[in-house]
């Protein structure tokens, strides 16, 4: 997957971990806690569900890696790059 | 071989279900009951359907609210708010002799009530509400002092303290008299703060919702399936074994039996002493009136009563305490159309070991003699319906004990709570009341929050297999 192909499906996941959030805007570089109404708990079904689609294990301790959209789909992109697109 | 056993098909349990199967984990939920819902349950009798438990969600949030305890459940859950049909309360009230403070959803009307009624303790109540804010932050040692010693910081006329503490005590401590800090701050949160609601058609809507979503994301459930005993090997849960004799392999064990109950069904080897098991259990009557309550001047979504200044939140020597009660018409809530019948519901303390100990004819009496008691204690608060009743039902702690098999009927519980949900055995985990989180909310709280931490992430995981 490209990087634009992981953001649409990081947007994806979002929509359904958070299906009252509006989306469309969402800025790269701001903080998805500052940006949308997420909690730690939240923070977690990202990581669930990455797994669950993609098969891409994320460990604990990388988890700060997924603050803004910018950053997630920089952690993710050497790790999704042979994952094709769904 | 399944990913977790479940013990208990409540609030917490499927909850807890929910999540992991959701993430694919084979789950199974094992119900002793015939029916699901634990210590939040409904039944049907005489053509009618009654709830039993709760008679109000707490933490009631409006749609569209993204904060609070009932948004991020709905979220965790991945159910829509307007699934659980949540129809918020009318007007609440707490009376004590000569004082009444009413309340409802929006906190202000509280707060007014407190500065007519305690025109001295007004400003002290503010800044108690702006301190439980950053209750998250309260330290384990802190959470668990004592609520009536940090809420003499805030206010000083023991009338109104006790008139604060009648409902949240009786809507979740399972100690007497007091609760820990951490309990109080929630369960103010979630009546005053918060607020109250219901479903037009009771608890059922909400649990069969959480049991729909269960098995659509995969999930197991098996009612009748009581467990009798959790095989322990090296420190862990082995397997475990039904009533029927069944063998059921499992990697992990998270049960919302109650601690006590819990261990004892453990094997004996490494397992600590029992902790104490709660003290307090009530009897609730339920009455079916021919009326709306509002028709006879009664339309108080839930009141408080109690007979004398001072409340005793303790366990009764006799069979139950008639002195202090609550009174919950679920016919008052805002709802578009009103319910086809009146009803109204009375909770009162009682003696779990008193009602136990009576032989089949005694108890059936007895039964009878305390329900016309209770109504006759209650409507010295609300207005006498007793001229309309047509039918009535009553539990007792020994219902309560049989159909949940809680030690002593302690619907909330043992005093000491495990918040961190962990046991003696590395893969036994414990939600539900006994890890610290009551009412219907607050339960699937608990479940979501020990399935999220043990039992899905990677680091609860190497934990386990350790």
């Amino acid at each position: 997957m490209t990087g634009a192909e992981i953001r649409e499906a990081v947007v994806d996941i979002l929509s359904d971990i958070a299906p009252d959030e509006d989306l469309s805007n969402l800025d790269e570089e701001v903080a998805f806690r500052d940006q949308l109404e997420l909690d730690s708990m939240d923070f977690l079904d990202i990581v669930m569900e990455l797994r669950k689609r993609y098969r891409v294990q994320i460990p604990e301790e990388d988890y700060p890696e997924l603050i803004s959209m910018r950053s997630t789909v920089k952690y993710l992109e050497p790790r999704m790059q042979d994952i094709p697109k769904k | 071989m399944y990913d977790t056993i479940i013990i208990g098909a409540g609030m917490s349990g499927l909850a807890a279900g929910i999540r992991l199967a959701m993430f694919d984990r084979r789950v199974c939920i094992l119900e002793q009951h015939t029916t699901i819902g634990g210590l939040n349950s409904y039944y049907r009798q005489n053509r009618r359907n009654y709830d039993v438990g709760l008679h109000a969600v707490t933490n009631f949030t409006p749609k569209g609210a993204r904060r609070g305890p009932l948004a991020r459940v709905l979220r965790q859950l991945r159910i829509a708010w307007d699934e659980l049909q949540l129809v918020p309360q009318t007007r609440s009230t707490i009376r004590f002799p000569d004082t009444a403070l009413d309340f409802s959803n929006d906190f202000e009307l509280f707060a007014s009530e407190v500065e007519r009624a305690f025109p001295s303790q007004g400003d002290g109540l503010r800044r108690l509400v702006a301190e439980l804010a950053d209750y998250e932050h309260f330290t384990e040692s802190r959470w668990r002092g004592s609520a009536r010693q940090w809420v003499q910081r805030f206010l000083d006329d023991p009338l109104l303290i006790e008139m604060i503490f009648c409902p949240l005590l009786y809507y979740g401590s399972a100690r007497e008299n007091d609760m820990e800090l951490g309990q109080f701050s929630i369960m103010f949160r979630s009546i005053f703060l918060e607020g109250l609601a219901r479903p037009a058609a009771g608890v059922r809507v909400i649990l069969k919702r959480l049991v729909r979503k269960y098995k659509s994301v995969g999930g197991e459930l098996r009612l009748r399936g009581a467990v009798r005993r959790i095989a322990v090997r090296n420190g862990a849960v082995d397997k475990v074994v039904l009533e029927d004799g069944r063998e059921l392999e499992t990697r992990s064990v998270l049960s919302s039996a109650g601690w006590p109950e819990t261990l004892a069904l453990c094997d004996e080897a490494g397992r600590p002493d029992s902790p104490p098991v709660g003290a307090l259990s009530f009897i609730e009557s339920i009455s079916i009136l021919d009326t709306q309550p509002a028709a006879l001047g009664h339309d108080q979504t839930i009141v408080f009563f109690n007979d004398s200044p001072e409340f005793h939140y303790e366990r009764p020597d006799d069979l139950a305490d008639l002195r202090s009660g609550v009174v919950c018409s679920p016919n008052n809530f805002a709802y578009d159309e009103p319910l086809d019948e009146g009803v109204v519901r009375i909770t009162a303390l009682a003696n779990y070991g008193r009602w136990a100990a009576l032989d089949e004819r005694a108890y059936r009496s007895e039964k009878n003699r305390w329900y016309h008691q209770m109504v006759g204690s209650a409507v010295r608060f609300v207005p006498d319906f007793r001229n309309a009743v047509v039918d009535h039902d009553m539990f007792t702690p020994t219902t309560i004990r049989h159909y949940t098999r809680r030690a002593a009927g302690a619907v909330y519980g043992a005093p000491d709570k495990r918040y961190d949900g962990t046991t003696h055995l590395k893969n036994l985990f414990l939600c539900g009341t006994d890890q610290g989180f009551v009412g219907i909310v607050g339960a699937t709280v608990s479940g979501i929050s020990v399935a999220n931490r043990y039992l899905l992430k990677e680091e609860g995981r190497r934990k386990r297999e350790e």
